[in-house]
C-alpha cells in the first residue's frame, strides 16, 4: 500500500498529472473558443455554400464564395467595408483628441465642480442609448434639414453621433495616464514660458503617444462593431456599414447564402482581429492593471 | 502641432511675445465670431420652424462657448468645451428629452402639438344641407379647362377656377364679358360658354373638381346646384374648446384628444403632459405588470448567470494555467488564442452562433441529433432558447474574465498559500479561503460593471431572435428572450402605434435600477476618495 501511496504522491507522478491535465483543459477550452470560428472558415471555403451541407472539414475547398461576395450586387461588400473603416478610423482620431483634451483639463486643473463633472460624466455613460435614439434621430434629422451634409444617412451625422460619447468614454483611463507625468515638467516649461496649449502639444502629447495609440485603436474596435446606432440613422444600402450589412444576410435566403456570409464574415472580422493582437499587449496589461487597483 | 522634441524636459523656446499674443488672442475671437454667426444663422431657422427645445440647447450651448472663451477664469473649461458641447447635445439633451417623454403621452396618436391639432382639426370642411348654395353655369376652354361662374343665393356672381380664390370681377374686368338677363357672363375669354346639354356631358368631370380654396370650397353637386364646404369645427379660445358647426357638439380637450360629452374623442390627438400616469399604469396595471416583471425577472438572470458562469470559466482557465507546468511560451500561446472570441467583432459572433444554434440544419443540432437523438428548440422553445443566448454570451465574456482574473491571482502573495499549506488547508480549502475573497475585492467592481453592461446588453438578443419567442396574449409586445431595453426597443420601433412616452417610463426604470447599481459599487470600493 505504501509503495502505491507514495507512487500517487511522488513528484514526477504529480507531474505528469498537471500536465495532462493542463493539455486537457487547453485543449476543451480552446475547442469551445475556436468552434464556431473555425466552422465559419470552412464554410467560407466550402463552394456548396449552404448552412445545411458545411460540414467542419470541408470536402471541397474553393474562393468561390469570396468572389460571389465581392461580386454581389445586392451586398456592396467591400463598399461596406470601406465605409466602416473610414467612419471608424475618423471617430477614433476625433475622439482621442477630444478625449485627450478633457483629460488634461482634469489631470492639470482644479476647477470647482471638477470631481462633481467627472463623476457625472461616468454616470451619464450608465444611461441606455437606446431610447435616446428617438432624440437623437431627430437632432440628426432637424440638422439634415439645414446642413445636409451633416444629416440622415450621411457618415458625417454619423461621427457626429459616436463623438457624443467621446468625452465620456475613455476619459477616466486617459487621465489616469495624464497622472502619471510628472507635474515638474509642466512647471518647468511653464517658467521657461511656455502657456499652457504649448505644454500639451509639445510636453505631454510626444509622452503619451502610445497610449493614445491604444486607446485610438480601442475606439476604433468599440466604433466598427456599432449595430443599433449605424441602423438607425442610415438607410441607403451603398451607406451601410458593416454592421448593418451584414445583418441583412442573417434574414433573408439564410440557408442558401451561408458560405456568402461566412466569408464576408471573414473578411470583416479581419482588420479587427489584426488590430487587436497588434496591441493585444497593452489591452491585456491595461485590463489586468485595471483589476489590481495600485 | 507636430511635437519637434524628442527627448523629455527640453522644450523648444516658444514664442511668448506681446506680438504672439496679439495674434493668438485674434485668432481666437476670430474663431468665436465664426462660431457664432453659424449658430445664430441655425438658431433663427429653428426659431423660425418652432424647435424649441434644440432651439434652447444649441442657444445654451454656443453662450457656454462664448462665455469660456472670453472669461479668462473658465480656461479650464475650454479644454473641455468640444466634449463637453457634445455630450451636453447629443448625450445630456437625449437623457432630458426621455424623462420628459415619459411624463406625456407622446405616442404615434399623439404626435402633434396642441396648436398643430387645432389647426389640423380647423382646415376640416363638411357640406350642410342648408349650407351656402350657388346655382352654375359652366365654360370650358379649347384645352378642357373648366371655369364656373357660380351666382349665391344672394344675387352676387362669382368666378371660379380650380384650385384658385374665387374672384368677383365686373364685366370688362379681366376675361369676363357682359352679363345676360339672369346674370351670367356672356363669354370669357379663352373659354366658350356651355349650354346645359353641353354641361350633362361633362358633369361627371366637374362634380370631381373643387374650386375656390380652402376655407370655403365649392363643389359641383348638381345640375342647378354647388354646395360650399364650411369648416367644421371652430375652436373658441376663452373656454378652450372645440364647437362642431354640424353637429353642435362641443369638445374639451381631455389627456390629449378633444372629447365630446359622450366620450368620442377626436383624431389626432395632441402631445400633452400626463403627469406620473404612466408610471401608474405600469405598476397598478396587471396586464402589463405581469409580463414586465417577467422580462425584468429574465434581464436579472440573464445577467446574473452570464456573468457566474462566464467568470467561473474563466477563472478555472487562469488559475489552471498559472499552476500549469507547461512552458509558459505555450500558456502564452494558448491565452492569446483563447482571446479569440473577444477579438472577434460582436456582430459576427452572434450572427454566426445564430447560424449554428439553428434548427434543423444548424450544426449544433445535428451533433444533438445523432448524439442524443433530439433537436432542442433553440429558438422556439423559451427555455432552450434563454439556454442558447447565456452559452452565447459565456463565449462571448470568458476571454476577458480569463484576463482579469489573471492579473489578480498573480498579485496574491505566495505566502499566504504557504503558510496555509504548512496549517494542513487542502488545496480546495485554499482556493475559497484565499484566492476567492482577495480576488473579489480586486475583480468586483469590473464584476458588477459586466453585470450592468450586460442587463443592458440589447445587441445580442436583438441580433439573436428579436427578443423572440413570443408570448402569447399580452397587451404589449413580449418575448420570452426580451431583456428590458428589448422591451422598450419593440415599444418605440416594433410597433406601428409607438408608444413613446410608456416606453421612456421603462426607460428611466432601467436608469435608476443601473444607477443605483453603479453608485452602491462606487461607495463600496471607495473611488470617490482616490480622484
Amino acid at each position: 500500500m505504501l509503495e502505491i501511496k507514495s507512487k500517487l504522491t511522488s513528484i514526477s507522478f504529480q507531474r505528469t498529472v498537471n500536465i495532462i491535465w493542463s493539455l486537457l483543459v487547453a485543449v476543451l477550452a480552446l475547442g469551445f473558443a475556436l468552434f464556431p470560428i473555425l466552422f465559419v472558415v470552412a464554410a467560407a471555403f466550402n463552394p456548396t455554400g449552404a448552412l445545411s451541407t458545411t460540414t467542419l472539414i470541408p470536402n471541397q475547398i474553393s474562393l468561390k464564395n469570396f468572389s460571389d461576395l465581392l461580386s454581389d450586387p445586392a451586398h456592396p461588400f467591400l463598399l461596406w467595408m470601406w465605409n466602416s473603416l473610414k467612419v471608424s478610423v475618423i471617430t477614433a482620431i476625433l475622439a482621442v483628441m477630444i478625449s485627450s483634451f478633457g483629460a488634461y483639463a482634469f489631470s492639470r486643473f482644479r476647477f470647482p465642480g471638477r470631481q462633481g463633472l467627472l463623476y457625472s460624466l461616468l454616470l451619464i455613460q450608465v444611461f441606455p442609448n437606446l431610447l435616446a435614439m428617438i432624440a437623437l434621430y431627430i437632432i440628426v434629422y432637424q440638422i439634415g434639414r439645414y446642413f445636409p451634409p451633416l444629416g440622415l444617412n450621411t457618415h458625417a451625422g454619423l461621427i457626429f453621433i459616436y463623438l457624443g460619447g467621446a468625452l465620456g468614454g475613455t476619459i477616466w483611463l486617459m487621465k489616469g495616464f495624464f497622472d502619471t507625468i510628472p507635474r515638474e515638467l509642466d512647471e518647468a516649461a511653464v517658467i521657461d514660458g511656455a502657456s499652457r496649449g504649448q505644454v500639451f502639444f509639445y510636453i505631454i502629447f510626444p509622452l503619451i503617444r502610445p497610449i493614445l495609440m491604444v486607446i485610438g485603436i480601442l475606439s476604433l474596435i468599440g466604433t466598427y462593431g456599432d449595430f443599433i446606432l449605424a441602423r438607425i440613422l442610415i438607410t441607403r444600402t451603398d451607406n451601410f456599414t458593416i454592421a448593418v450589412g451584414m445583418s441583412l444576410f442573417s434574414n433573408l435566403q439564410y440557408n442558401v447564402e451561408w458560405g456568402k456570409f461566412s466569408a464576408g464574415a471573414i473578411l470583416g472580422a479581419f482588420p479587427i482581429v489584426i488590430l487587436f493582437y497588434a496591441t493585444q499587449k497593452w489591452i491585456v496589461s491595461g485590463l489586468t492593471r485595471g483589476a489590481v487597483k495600485g | 502641432m507636430k511635437s519637434k522634441i524628442s527627448k523629455v524636459g527640453g522644450p523648444k523656446r516658444p514664442s511668448t511675445s506681446p506680438l504672439g499674443f496679439l495674434a493668438g488672442y485674434t485668432l481666437k475671437l476670430i474663431g468665436l465670431a465664426i462660431l457664432d454667426a453659424i449658430a445664430l444663422w441655425f438658431l433663427s431657422q429653428l426659431y423660425k420652424d418652432q424647435v424649441w427645445f434644440m432651439f434652447i440647447v444649441i442657444g445654451v450651448i454656443t453662450i457656454g462657448i462664448n462665455l469660456v472663451f472670453l472669461v479668462e477664469k473658465l480656461y479650464p473649461f475650454q479644454w473641455l468645451a468640444p466634449g463637453l458641447a457634445l455630450m451636453i447635445l447629443l448625450v445630456v439633451y437625449p437623457v432630458f428629452f426621455t424623462i420628459y417623454t415619459a411624463f406625456t403621452n407622446y405616442s404615434t396618436s399623439n404626435l402633434l402639438t396642441k396648436s398643430q391639432v387645432i389647426t389640423a382639426l380647423q382646415s376640416e370642411q363638411y357640406i350642410s344641407a342648408d349650407g351656402p348654395a350657388f346655382s352654375w353655369t359652366a365654360f370650358r376652354s379649347p384645352e378642357g379647362a373648366f371655369a364656373i361662374w357660380f351666382i349665391s343665393s344672394d344675387g352676387k356672381g362669382y368666378l371660379g377656377m380650380p384650385g384658385q380664390l374665387l374672384e368677383q370681377p365686373l364685366p370688362g374686368q379681366g376675361n369676363l364679358g357682359a352679363l345676360d338677363e339672369n346674370g351670367v357672363p356672356l363669354s370669357l375669354t379663352g373659354y366658350t360658354r356651355l349650354t346645359k346639354a353641353q354641361t350633362v356631358k361633362h358633369l361627371t368631370e366637374l362634380t370631381a373638381l373643387q374650386f375656390g380654396t380652402k376655407p370655403g370650397i365649392i363643389t359641383i353637386a348638381s345640375i342647378s346646384k354647388a354646395a360650399q364646404y364650411q369648416q367644421k369645427y371652430t375652436y373658441l379660445p376663452e373656454q378652450d374648446q372645440l364647437l362642431d358647426n354640424e353637429t353642435g357638439i362641443v369638445f374639451t380637450p381631455v389627456n390629449g384628444n378633444f372629447t365630446s360629452p359622450d366620450g368620442t374623442s377626436l383624431n389626432p390627438g395632441f402631445q400633452v403632459g400626463v403627469g406620473l400616469k404612466n408610471f401608474i399604469k405600469l405598476s397598478n396595471t396587471a396586464a402589463l405588470r405581469g409580463p414586465v416583471l417577467l422580462v425584468f425577472s429574465w434581464t436579472i438572470g440573464f445577467a446574473l448567470f452570464s456573468v457566474l458562469f462566464s467568470f467561473a470559466l474563466g477563472l478555472f482557465l487562469s488559475v489552471t494555467f498559472q499552476n500549469s507546468l507547461l512552458p509558459s511560451v505555450l500558456i502564452k500561446a494558448i491565452r492569446s488564442v483563447l482571446l479569440l472570441p473577444y477579438a472577434i467583432p460582436f456582430f459576427l459572433s452572434v450572427l454566426i452562433w445564430r447560424g449554428l444554434f439553428n434548427q434543423t440544419i444548424g450544426v449544433i443540432n445535428r451533433i444533438f441529433e445523432a448524439l442524443f437523438h433530439f433537436s432542442p428548440l433553440w429558438f422556439n422553445d423559451p427555455g432552450w432558447a434563454k439556454a442558447a443566448i447565456i452559452i452565447i454570451n459565456v463565449w462571448l465574456m470568458f476571454p476577458y474574465m480569463m484576463l482579469i482574473t489573471t492579473g489578480s491571482l498573480q498579485s496574491i502573495p505566495a505566502d499566504l498559500y504557504e503558510a496555509a499549506e504548512v496549517d494542513g488547508a487542502s488545496s480546495w480549502q485554499r482556493f475559497w479561503k484565499i484566492t476567492l475573497p482577495l480576488l473579489l475585492v480586486s475583480v468586483g467592481p469590473l464584476l458588477v460593471f459586466s453585470f450592468a453592461g450586460t442587463f443592458n446588453n440589447f445587441g445580442l438578443i436583438f441580433l439573436y431572435n428579436r427578443g423572440g419567442p413570443p408570448v402569447p396574449n399580452t397587451p404589449t409586445p413580449i418575448g420570452h428572450t426580451d431583456i428590458l431595453i428589448s422591451y422598450v426597443y419593440n415599444l418605440a420601433f416594433g410597433t406601428s402605434n409607438a408608444d413613446y412616452g410608456y416606453a421612456s417610463t421603462i426607460t428611466i426604470v432601467i436608469f435608476i435600477i443601473v444607477a443605483i447599481m453603479t453608485i452602491a459599487q462606487f461607495k463600496y470600493t471607495k473611488v470617490w476618495e482616490e480622484v
